[in-house]
């Protein structure tokens, strides 16, 4: 077994070959600037005057005294510029791609969260900039398919498979493999094929290096747990990797258990998934007995993927992160739960971190600190929520 | 352990032939359409046969194999046991060789050893993999050896730098994808044939042959001059989408059509 970008057995770099070639000069290209200082300069000089970097650690006092075990600390990625934590990634990637002399990007997105940050850094760099969005994840998040338009970027509507999330991936990866010489796949989640799981950890680590500072400034010690919601698993492999040394800070992700992890409808991957090869990756997908990769469900279109990225799964194989599964009623609770007791209203991706936030503090001590990632924020999604309370918005 | 893919190719060498290998989509209107498809191609001009197994996410398939995998699983609910019993008929048939083309978890979830020990024992001669490419030529590596089924490699003009190391550990037939992106019927190449074939030519001692874009006699007459065979998928595939349970005299027309063209190669 080949050892380049594995993660324990987790990993690899399985793609048709046409791609091959684009995977290996992105690699190089990758190891190449990850070390340069001016890239790196370059890229912070982004985060801060950009991206509105750093963000806030936040401590969210009400839901503190109102849950009465840790003190709880939130991590505000919604108020990064675009609303949420995807942007530390398209920062990076659309960056690089510059240097590698690319002239167009091309990007996946389920929510659109990731569309947005994509479609927002090509406008800022003048690069041509495709969309691709499942056609079902179009209707859901209307709202997001016309902002990624007026930033100049071409969405493109899937069809085929699922109409979601995989869908639009297995499209780029088409796209990508067609157009090669000029075009940069941008992926948005630390998944696909080598060098993506590591450089998009690495785009995103600036999280979990900024809580630590934090809550070192704060509270003069290290949080005794960090939580984050898992779909591909960026924004969790953003905030948990600056603390993975740290024995003592119990890490959580949440992953989505739509209508319950034991109905055919969730997106529960680490919960109820195997082993397999897929989208790049050696990594634990939710597929059948012969390896057909299985329709995923989730209120949440971010977290709606069958997949995880390899390191998560190594992290869950050694016991170094802990993965629970929420469902959409109890992610819509938290969501509620949010906006009246903090007035923060989060995404819904997000509101799955903060539904195990709400299990998990209660049963820890007082002197126990605890940070939620809150990814993003909700407005894109308070009309599917009216809609699931059966409020008619007319809109 | 001879192969049957080694035979072939000594046979079509001694003969001074070029290579027609077909693809079709196993499942695609029923295994019973497979069967007769695959039988109906041997009798009519095709050299080695390949049978792709359906994924429900083929990321290196254009529409037309898109489509066909989708019509396999959903409208026949096609599995990969089923795949295995019907080569197995058609084994009891035929003496040619038979490859599957499959994706890279189709085999791992079924589990490496025992999928190649099946292919042994049914008589498959080799498999094509698209999303394995050289760096994790390994996954399956020990297991198709060890059962003498041919792992078939592929390079493709965006190969630059990558063809020498992968023709040197190819097996069988190196696979030649003729332009960049995905699989499909193409109006027209833009890669510079001389070049990638000289390259080719250079690297490997074993025969070598084009796929991607071969959609009639014409092409593979062209196409056919740079190699020692052709590989046609998604022109059969459309056959089989257009004419349903009537495609097989359809095919039997093309595989004229392109056995015409490759002897003119």
């Amino acid at each position: 077994m080949s050892k380049i970008g594995r993660f324990g057995n987790f990993g690899g770099q399985y793609v048709p070959e046409t791609v091959m070639n684009a995977v290996s000069e992105l690699q190089e290209a990758y190891e190449k600037y990850s070390k340069d200082p001016e890239f790196l300069a370059e890229l912070h000089k982004l985060y801060a005057d950009y991206a509105f970097r750093p963000s806030l650690l936040y401590y969210a006092e009400k839901m503190t005294k109102d849950l009465g075990g840790a003190k709880i600390y939130i991590k505000r990625e919604d108020l990064n510029h675009t609303g949420s934590h995807k942007i530390n990634n398209a920062l990076g990637q659309v960056l690089l791609a510059k240097k590698m002399g690319k002239k167009r990007v091309i990007a996946e997105t389920g929510a659109g969260q990731h569309g947005v940050a994509t479609a927002t850094v090509c406008a800022y760099f003048d690069m041509e900039c495709e969309v691709y969005m499942g056609r079902e994840d179009m209707e859901r998040q209307a709202l997001n398919v016309y902002r990624m338009e007026l930033l100049g970027a071409k969405v493109t509507g899937v069809d085929s498979g699922t109409a979601t999330l995989k869908d639009a991936i297995n499209e780029a990866m088409r796209d990508w493999a067609t157009n090669i010489a000029t075009t940069f796949y941008c992926i948005g989640s630390v998944m696909g094929p080598h060098p993506y799981p590591t450089m998009v950890r690495d785009f995103q680590k600036i999280i979990g290096e900024e809580a630590k500072k934090q809550i070192l400034e704060a509270e003069g010690k290290l949080p005794d747990c960090v939580v984050a919601c898992v779909g591909g698993g960026s924004n969790a492999m953003g905030i948990f990797y600056d603390f993975i040394p740290d024995a003592s800070v119990r890490l959580v992700g949440a992953e989505a258990a739509g209508k319950g992890a034991d109905t055919e409808f969730h997106a529960a991957t680490l919960t109820k998934g195997d082993l397999g090869i897929f989208h790049g990756m050696k990594s634990v997908f939710l597929q059948n007995d012969e390896g057909q990769i299985a329709p995923v469900y989730s209120i949440s279109a971010g977290l709606d993927y069958p997949g995880i990225g390899p390191e998560h799964a190594y992290l869950h194989e050694t016991g170094r992160a802990d993965y629970v599964a929420i469902t959409d009623e109890e992610s819509v609770q938290a969501f509620e739960y949010l906006s009246k007791t903090e007035g923060i209203i989060p995404a819904i991706e997000s509101a799955h971190a903060v539904a195990a936030a709400l299990k998990i503090a209660p049963t820890m001590r007082k002197d126990q600190i605890m940070i939620i990632n809150l990814s993003g924020r909700g407005d894109k999604d308070v009309q599917q929520i009216a809609r699931y309370r059966g409020v008619n918005l007319n809109v | 352990m001879s192969n049957r893919i080694d035979e072939k190719f000594a046979q079509l060498k001694a003969e001074n032939k070029k290579a027609l290998i077909t693809y079709i989509a196993a499942g695609d209107g029923g295994y019973d359409l497979t069967e007769k498809a695959v039988l109906a191609m041997e009798k009519n001009g095709a050299d080695l046969i390949e049978i792709g197994v359906p994924f429900s996410d083929p990321i290196a398939e254009g529409p037309v194999i898109q489509a066909a995998s989708l019509r396999s699983l959903r409208d026949y609910h096609t599995t990969l046991k089923g795949v295995f019993e019907m080569v197995k008929r058609i084994r009891e048939k035929t003496d040619m060789p038979l490859l599957l083309m499959l994706y890279a978890n189709t085999i791992f979830r079924s589990g490496t050893d025992a999928f190649f020990a099946k292919c042994a024992e049914i008589g498959i001669d080799g498999v094509i993999v698209p999303d394995l490419p050289f760096e994790e030529h390994d996954e399956f590596q020990e297991a198709s050896e060890k059962n003498g089924v041919y792992n078939i490699s592929l390079v493709t003009p965006a190969s630059t730098g990558r063809i020498a190391k992968i023709a040197a550990q190819a097996q069988g037939f190196l696979y030649c994808v003729s332009s960049v992106g995905v699989t499909g019927m193409r109006d027209h190449f833009d890669t510079d044939f001389n070049a990638f074939f000289d390259e080719i030519k250079k690297s490997t001692k074993i025969p070598y042959c084009v796929g991607f874009g071969i959609r009639n006699g014409e092409t593979a007459k062209k196409m056919g001059s740079y190699c020692d065979g052709v590989i046609v998928g998604s022109a059969i595939v459309n056959k089989v989408g257009e004419f349903g349970q009537e495609a097989v005299p359809e095919i039997v027309n093309l595989c004229h059509e392109l056995k015409n063209g490759l002897n003119q190669a």
